[in-house]
């Protein structure tokens, strides 16, 4: 038992490095998303041809892609066309790009179950787009879509450790890391399972919380 | 109609997102060779030309790993497959390198004939379970010596003392050994030992450490200059130059640990089961003939000396 605290203790150091990376992956990987999937989701419900095209061309093909890939692309494709992204925007925006696309989905099928007439009603009272998407349809569809958001959130907790691979030291690489400091690597992998499920739990109370506060009779 | 002007807002902030991203660190270098960099390796596997002839009468009795070889007329071996002129698969499938040419000379003084090698690739996490569990007969493949690592296994050997170094471009002037980094991108191995010793002793600023899974990713960013050295065991350093002769070389300018003055030493041990000393001895036996008769010189040569850097055979650390 001695020994298994003795891995983190001994290695706090690396710990607390590689996790804060972790949550600065996801708190900006997480908004970002959250931006840009509510912009497609608008993208995909637009009356202009053009737009849906983009919108769904864009979510097809980065949704089939997987995240491993687009890391890939963006640190050793793109460099061989002359732009060099750092590695750490590089993460940035393969995971914000990924996880946009699940977010759209989200948000279009919550705005998918707001009742055409509501909107109707929004624009009868001569709201614009902006008002009734803004003001009448979203609010409605960010209620309907808090269950499947933070599952979408809790797999790009998750995700954050495909950085590991390309040069972002995050949780995902404690395990090499301590490997090579030749510390036991089942009391590595629980320790880092266990710091996961830290970080998880909050979001899982958040879903809660707002499930609850948003909650309306319909 | 306002529908409209919400959309292109949309549009345009959504773009405006994926470019503000892009232009960052979007310092677009002037594109030169970078595009063919890749091509001009070669994959193919050359063996350094030695041949091995199985030896007809072996005697080495106590030694259970033999018996089993013996019995089955063939050998299982340990070994790498992603580390040019060292431990190597070609496209083809063809294996070549340093640590696989050891690997048959040993499999030729058991009497085996190095056709009748069955290669198996173990993860270097992986090894002392293999060998404990008796899945391979044994392991070759950049195997450092360790006393911890002696508790599970023991080692014949070394065959090879390989010491922390440098990998850079061929142009490259600035960078002559590890007290030149500062400010320079450094890439390894995720969490290898070189890369926290350069971590720890801040040869580099935080930023410029760069790390990937595996060297050859490592390579690849230095060929493109992003990058500009990738460091680890000199051995798979001089494997990649000798791979790439005409755009990489290794330094060769160990680097020195602050404690004792001297170099890191790697011993590469070839990997055996932990009781067999048997055939330890016959391995130390067969490892100090090679060494003494030229074999050793010539596999050498033919595989990681084609780097340019030239090496000669290490003492042997009986036990």
């Amino acid at each position: 038992m001695g020994e298994f605290f003795h891995t983190l203790t001994d290695n706090s150091d690396i710990f607390v490095r590689a996790f804060k990376t972790t949550i600065e992956l996801f708190l900006i990987g997480a908004i970002g998303a959250l931006i840009l999937g509510t912009l497609l989701g608008a993208m995909r419900v637009s009356p202009i041809p053009v737009l849906r095209a983009v919108g769904t061309t864009y979510v097809q093909l980065i949704r089939n892609t997987p995240l491993t890939l687009v890391f890939a692309l963006l640190v050793f494709a793109v460099p061989k066309l002359g732009v060099n992204l750092d590695y750490f925007t590089s993460a940035y925006v393969a995971l914000i790009a990924y996880t946009g696309a699940f977010v759209c989905e989200a948000v279009r099928s919550g705005i998918n179950t707001v009742p055409a007439g509501q909107g109707e009603a929004a624009r009868a009272l001569g709201m614009t787009f902006n008002q009734v998407l803004g003001s009448i349809v979203l609010p409605q569809a960010f209620r309907a879509i808090v269950p499947p958001l933070m599952s979408i959130f809790i797999a790009l907790m998750k995700n954050t450790t495909i950085a590991a691979g390309f040069s972002v030291l995050e949780a995902g690489a404690l395990q090499p890391y301590l490997s090579e400091r030749s510390q036991n690597q089942t009391y590595v992998l629980l320790w880092i399972t266990l710091f996961f499920l830290l970080l998880i739990v909050p979001l899982i109370g958040l879903q809660r919380v707002l499930e609850r506060r948003w909650k309306v009779a319909r | 109609m306002n529908l409209r002007k919400f959309a292109v807002v949309a549009a345009v902030a959504t773009f405006a997102l994926g470019l503000s991203a892009c232009g960052k660190e979007g310092t677009p270098t002037p594109s030169g060779d970078s595009g063919q960099t890749g091509a001009a390796t070669s994959d193919a596997c050359t063996s350094s030309g030695t041949t091995f002839t199985p030896a007809s009468s072996v005697t080495l009795t106590g030694s259970p790993t033999y018996d089993k070889i013996k019995a089955a007329k063939k050998v299982v071996v340990g070994v790498k497959f992603d580390q040019p002129n060292l431990g190597y698969k070609d496209a083809s499938g063809k294996r070549c390198g340093f640590d696989i040419e050891m690997a048959q000379m040993i499999a030729s003084k058991l009497g085996v004939d190095p056709a009748n090698i069955e290669y198996k690739e173990i993860a270097s996490a992986n090894r002392e379970t293999a060998i404990k569990g008796g899945e391979i007969d044994y392991y070759v493949g950049t195997y450092s010596i360790t006393d911890k690592r002696k508790k599970d296994v023991s080692f014949a050997g070394p065959y090879f003392i390989a010491a922390q170094d440098l990998l850079v471009r061929k142009d490259e002037s600035a960078i002559t050994g590890s007290d030149t980094l500062k400010g320079k991108k450094v890439c390894s191995a995720t969490g290898s030992t070189p890369i926290q010793r350069v971590r720890d002793q801040k040869l580099t600023e935080d930023s410029n450490i760069v790390e990937f899974k595996t060297y050859s990713e490592c390579v690849s960013q230095l060929l493109d200059k992003k990058v500009d050295a990738v460091t680890t065991d000199d051995a798979i350093l001089k494997g990649y130059a000798a791979q790439n002769q005409s755009q990489l070389k290794v330094v060769g300018k160990p680097f020195i640990d602050p404690k004792t003055g001297k170099p890191y030493p790697e011993k590469y041990g070839i990997g055996l089961a932990h009781d067999d000393k048997a055939l330890r001895d016959f391995v130390n036996a067969a490892l100090e003939s090679a060494f003494s008769d030229g074999t050793w010189q010539k596999i050498y040569d033919g595989t990681l000396g084609k780097s340019g850097s030239p090496a000669s055979p290490p003492a042997l650390e009986k036990y």
